[in-house]
C-alpha cells in the first residue's frame, strides 16, 4: 500500500513570530523556515510502516510556495519515495487544502493518509479531519501509537482525560501527536539521494481546485504584553507575597 | 440567529466546557444545545438547566456513546440544516468532530475564537498566541470552536429549554471504540482548576516529580501540570501538558516549576492571573511573563515552600 503525508513549510518553532507594524500579518522575510514539526512525526511514522514492511511507497505532498521544494526534500532525505508540490503563493486555507490532497489521494489511491495534528503557524487543528470527511474515510486523530492489521487501523489517541484507543477500516486518516515517535536525522548521504528522487510540480488548478479563502484576514495585532513582575529573595519571601496578593 | 452548541459530556455529567460555548453562542443568537451519546438523557436534562438554552436536542443512540466523528458529524451536519453557526469547545472532542462537520457543509472552521465581534467577525489566536487574527468569514453558515478560557461560564442553573429528542443516528461502519484509559484522580481538571502546579524537565523522573509537585498541589488543593518535556520524559501522563497543542489554561495561579518557558508553553498559560516561577536560571524566559519570581533550586525550594504553607 502508498502512504501519503501531507507536509507544510512554516515558521521554525525557536523562532519567535513577530506581528508586522501594519497589522496585516506576521513577518515572515528573512525567517527561518522549517516542516511543520507535527509533518516530521507523520513522516517518521510512514517511514516506520515502510521499514515493517505494512507500506510499499511513501509519498510528501505540499501545498505552498515554490521553497516548499526545500521541506520536502527534507522529507525524502528522511526516506519518503517522492514528492508533489502543489506550487502557489496564495494563502491556502485548510478547507481548501483538504481539497487539494481529496483530489491526489483520487489519482494515487493511497491506504492511509498521515497529517500532522496542527499547524504551529495557523494553529487550526482541522485539515486531517476534513481530509476524512471530503474522503468518507474513517478519522484516528492525535495519535500517540499506530498498528496496521490486515485492513484495519488500530489507532491510540491522546485525549483530554487520557487515551482512548479506535479501529479504523482502511482507508483512513491519521493525525500525529507528539508522543508517536522521534523524528529521525537525515543523514549526509541520505540528504545527497534525495536529491535524485522524483518531485512533480503540479497547480492548484490542475486538480480544479478553487483556493480562494473563506475567512479574510482584516488585522493581526500584538496580544497584549505581560510585563514581568519582581523577583523575590528566598521562600519566606515567596510566601508573605503569595499572600498579599491573595494567592493563597 | 441560531446556533447549536455541542456539549461536552461523558453520557452521565455534562462538563464545564460547555458553559463557555454556551456565552460565546449566546453572543451571536438563540442558543440550542446537541447532546450526542448514549444513555445521555440526564446531560439533556442539565444542559436544559444552563442560563440561556432554548432548546436541547438530545441524539441518544448506542453508535454515538463514544461520540465518534465518523458517525456524530453527518447528524450534525443535518441539523445545520435548520441552524446558522455550530459551536464546539476547543476540547479533544470538539475538535475532532468539529472540522469534520465544517467539511461535509463546504465550509471553512473558525478555529479557538477569543472573541465574537460580530455575527461573523471573530478573533483567534495564530502562532502560538503570538498574534491575534481578527477574520471575518464569508460561509453561510459557521462552524466554530472556542477557546474556554476566552469565555465566562454560562450559570448552570436558572435556565428551562425546552428537551427534544433528535432520530436518524447511524453507525457510518468506518470506525469502532476499542477502549480507554481515563485517570480518575480527585484532583481539579487543569481547566478548571483554580490553582496550577506545573513542572518541567528539571523535576528528573517521574519518581522527583510526584515527591516534589505532588505535596505542594496537595497543599493548595491544585491542579497538577506539566511542560511538554516532562510529558515526554514519562514523568506524568499525556494529558498534563500546557502549551500550544495541549491544554489552555487561565487560573488564578499558576506555579511553573522547573520549566524555562518556550513560546510553546506560555500559549497555554500566560493569560493566568498570577504567574509564579521557580528556576535557578535567573534568565530563564519564564521570569519574563511570571509576577512573583524565586529564582532557586527548586528540589529545596518547593519542600520548603510546601513545609511554609
Ligand atoms: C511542535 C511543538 C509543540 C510543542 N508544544 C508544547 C506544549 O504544548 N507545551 C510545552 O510545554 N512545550 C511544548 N513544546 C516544547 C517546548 O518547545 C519546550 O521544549 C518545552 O516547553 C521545554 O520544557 P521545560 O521547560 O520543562 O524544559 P527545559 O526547557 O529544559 O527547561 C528546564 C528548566 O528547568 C530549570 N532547572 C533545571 N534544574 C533546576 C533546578 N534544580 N531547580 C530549578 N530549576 C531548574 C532550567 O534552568 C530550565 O529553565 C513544543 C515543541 C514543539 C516543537
Ligand atoms: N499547505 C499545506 N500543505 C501540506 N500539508 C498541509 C498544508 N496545510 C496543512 N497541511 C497538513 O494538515 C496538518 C494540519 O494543519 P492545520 O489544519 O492547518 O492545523 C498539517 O500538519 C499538515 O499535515
Amino acid at each position: 500500500m502508498k502512504i501519503l503525508v501531507p507536509v507544510k513549510r512554516v515558521i521554525d518553532y525557536n523562532v519567535k513570530p513577530r506581528v508586522k507594524s501594519d497589522g496585516s500579518g506576521v513577518d515572515l522575510a528573512n525567517v527561518k523556515m522549517s516542516m511543520n514539526p507535527f509533518d516530521e512525526i507523520s513522516i517518521e511514522e510512514a517511514i516506520r510502516l515502510k521499514e515493517a514492511g505494512k507500506a510499499e511507497e511513501v509519498i510528501a505532498v505540499s501545498v505552498g510556495p515554490q521553497k516548499a521544494q526545500e521541506n520536502l526534500r527534507t522529507a525524502l532525505a528522511m526516506g519518503a519515495d517522492r514528492a508533489i508540490l502543489v506550487v502557489t503563493d496564495e494563502e491556502v486555507e485548510p478547507l481548501a487544502v483538504a481539497k487539494i490532497l481529496a483530489k491526489i489521494v483520487a489519482e494515487e489511491s493511497p491506504k492511509l493518509v498521515i497529517c500532522g495534528k496542527q499547524a504551529i503557524d495557523d494553529d487550526s487543528n482541522q485539515t486531517g479531519q476534513m481530509l476524512a470527511a471530503l474522503l468518507g474515510w474513517g478519522q484516528g486523530t492525535f495519535a500517540n501509537e499506530v498498528a496496521i492489521e490486515g485492513d484495519e487501523i488500530t489507532v491510540k489517541r491522546e485525549i483530554d482525560g487520557g487515551l482512548q484507543t479506535v479501529k479504523l477500516n482502511l482507508p483512513a486518516v491519521v493525525t500525529t501527536d507528539l508522543r508517536l515517535n522521534e523524528p529521525r536525522y537525515a543523514s549526509l548521504p541520505n540528504i545527497m539521494k534525495a536529491k535524485k528522487k522524483p518531485m512533480d510540480e503540479k497547480t492548484p488548478a490542475d486538480y480544479g481546485v478553487d483556493i480562494s479563502p473563506r475567512l479574510a484576514t482584516i488585522t493581526v495585532t500584538e496580544p497584549p504584553v505581560r510585563q514581568a513582575g519582581e523577583k523575590v529573595e528566598d521562600v519566606d519571601a515567596l510566601v508573605a507575597k503569595l499572600k498579599a496578593v491573595g494567592a493563597i | 440567529m441560531k446556533t447549536l452548541v455541542l456539549v461536552e459530556h461523558d453520557n452521565k455529567t455534562m462538563k464545564d466546557a460547555t458553559l463557555a460555548v454556551v456565552t460565546a453562542a449566546s453572543q451571536l443568537g438563540e442558543v440550542h444545545a446537541l447532546v450526542i451519546g448514549s444513555g445521555c438523557v440526564s446531560v439533556g436534562e442539565q444542559a436544559a438547566k444552563v442560563a440561556g438554552v432554548a432548546t436541547v436536542h438530545v441524539a441518544d443512540d448506542p453508535s454515538l456513546e463514544h461520540q465518534l466523528p465518523e458517525n456524530a458529524a453527518p447528524l450534525i451536519a443535518s441539523l445545520m440544516e435548520t441552524h446558522d453557526a455550530f459551536l464546539a469547545p476547543a476540547t479533544t472532542t470538539g475538535k475532532n468532530i468539529a472540522p469534520r462537520v465544517a467539511a461535509l457543509l463546504d465550509v471553512m472552521q473558525i478555529s479557538d475564537i477569543l472573541s465574537v465581534e460580530s455575527e461573523d467577525t471573530f478573533t483567534r489566536p495564530i502562532y502560538a498566541g503570538n498574534a491575534i487574527a481578527r477574520v471575518k468569514s464569508s460561509d453561510a453558515k459557521k462552524v466554530i470552536t472556542v477557546r474556554g478560557t476566552a469565555f465566562e461560564k454560562a450559570a448552570t442553573e436558572g435556565g428551562s429549554g425546552t428537551i427534544e429528542a433528535i432520530g436518524g443516528a447511524s453507525d457510518a461502519g468506518l470506525s469502532s471504540f476499542v477502549s480507554e484509559e481515563i485517570a480518575k484522580s480527585e484532583r481539579p481538571e487543569l481547566t478548571s482548576a483554580k490553582i496550577i502546579v506545573s513542572g518541567g524537565r528539571a523535576l528528573g523522573s517521574a519518581d522527583k516529580f510526584e515527591k516534589v509537585i505532588t505535596p505542594l498541589a496537595d497543599k493548595l488543593g491544585a491542579g497538577i501540570g506539566a511542560s511538554r518535556a516532562a510529558v515526554d520524559a514519562g514523568y506524568v501522563p499525556n494529558d498534563y501538558q500546557v502549551g500550544q497543542t495541549g491544554k489552555i489554561v487561565a487560573p488564578e495561579v499558576y506555579l511553573a516549576i522547573g520549566i524555562s518557558g518556550a513560546i510553546q508553553h506560555l500559549a497555554g498559560m500566560k493569560d493566568s492571573k498570577i504567574i509564579v516561577a521557580i528556576n535557578k536560571d535567573e534568565d530563564a524566559p519564564i521570569f519574563q511573563v511570571a509576577d512573583i519570581g524565586l529564582v532557586a533550586d527548586l528540589f529545596d525550594a518547593v519542600p520548603e515552600l510546601t513545609g511554609k504553607l
